[in-house]
């Protein structure tokens, strides 16, 4: 979850650089993985990793990893009123979405699973 | 490219999009990894649409959820959160597996219209939620069956919203 105490001078600091701005950017338009992020901005995956870091501390981002890919979004903090509430429409929907991303592999493994057992 | 290599990796999620259309419009995009006509019984049996459409990390509980997806069939889901209960029903207009689903919205005021769509591809489904509220207010007050999970996201909304005032530029 999005570490909400936050030093202010934290957030001032996470903007006051451009490839940090740049990414904010970027993930308004789409979550991204760190590896995805360092091509973007043509950097090492170390030197993309201590941005989305201090963005991170800052709140103005969220990281989630899964395997070891770890996923990078928006935090709710920086946005404007309307892209504050599109994000968390968004954000409901993302959450939504993964948990059917479940739903149906377990159908796709009962399919394969047991053949003509598979639920009616 | 690595984003195709992640995205085969196990677990790795795609990536959901809303788009604001118009003043009563807003669309959903998300790919899902699987056949249609899976994806589709997800969205139209009650058994399975329960176990996604409530995600665990909202902190409500779906305590009922009927669905009867036929056109003229209707659905009714109750929520439960912190002793209060919501509705939300309608009636199915389109069932057309595995490939569109409309259904209508009715507990608030004006209809909401809600059409899925289903495009498979390689064995993968995009599905497209699209929304159309019956005036601009109602969009902005994000009422509506999919986007209502109100409580939970109140308080978040406060604190996002002091938060705000005090770093304003």
């Amino acid at each position: 979850m999005v570490q909400y105490s936050v030093n202010f001078n934290t957030s001032f600091g996470a903007l006051s650089d451009a490839t940090r701005r740049g990414v904010l950017e970027q993930l308004g338009r789409a979550d991204a993985s760190i590896t995805a992020l360092a091509q973007r901005f043509d950097m090492t995956l170390t030197g993309m990793k201590k941005h989305v870091d201090v963005l991170e501390q800052a709140g103005l981002v969220t990281t989630e990893k899964v395997g070891r890919v770890r996923t990078c979004r928006l935090g709710l903090r920086g946005l404007q009123e309307e892209a504050k509430w599109i994000e968390r429409y968004r954000q409901l929907w993302s959450a939504r979405f993964d948990e059917l991303d479940t739903v149906v592999e377990n159908l796709k493994r009962q399919e394969r699973g047991d053949g003509r057992k598979q639920r009616k | 490219m690595d984003e195709s290599r992640e995205s085969d990796a196990a677990g790795t999620k795609n990536q959901t999009t809303v788009e604001r259309r118009s003043e009563r419009e807003l669309v959903v995009t998300r790919t899902v990894n699987g056949p249609a006509r899976l994806v589709f019984e997800a969205w139209t049996k009650a058994d399975l649409f329960r176990q996604w459409w409530v995600p665990r990390s909202y902190g409500l509980t779906l305590v009922s959820c009927v669905m009867d997806a036929r056109v003229g069939g209707e659905y009714r889901l109750a929520f439960s959160h912190e002793g209060s209960t919501m509705e939300f029903f309608g009636t199915y207009l389109e069932v057309t597996p595995p490939s569109r689903l409309v259904w209508t919205n009715e507990e608030g005021d004006g209809v909401t219209v809600t059409t899925v769509t289903f495009e498979e591809t390689a064995g993968r489904t995009l599905v497209t939620v699209h929304d159309l509220y019956p005036s601009k207010e109602a969009l902005d007050a994000n009422s509506g069956s999919t986007g209502a999970l109100p409580e939970s996201l109140d308080q978040l909304d406060e604190l996002l919203v002091n938060l705000g005032s005090t770093t304003k530029e």
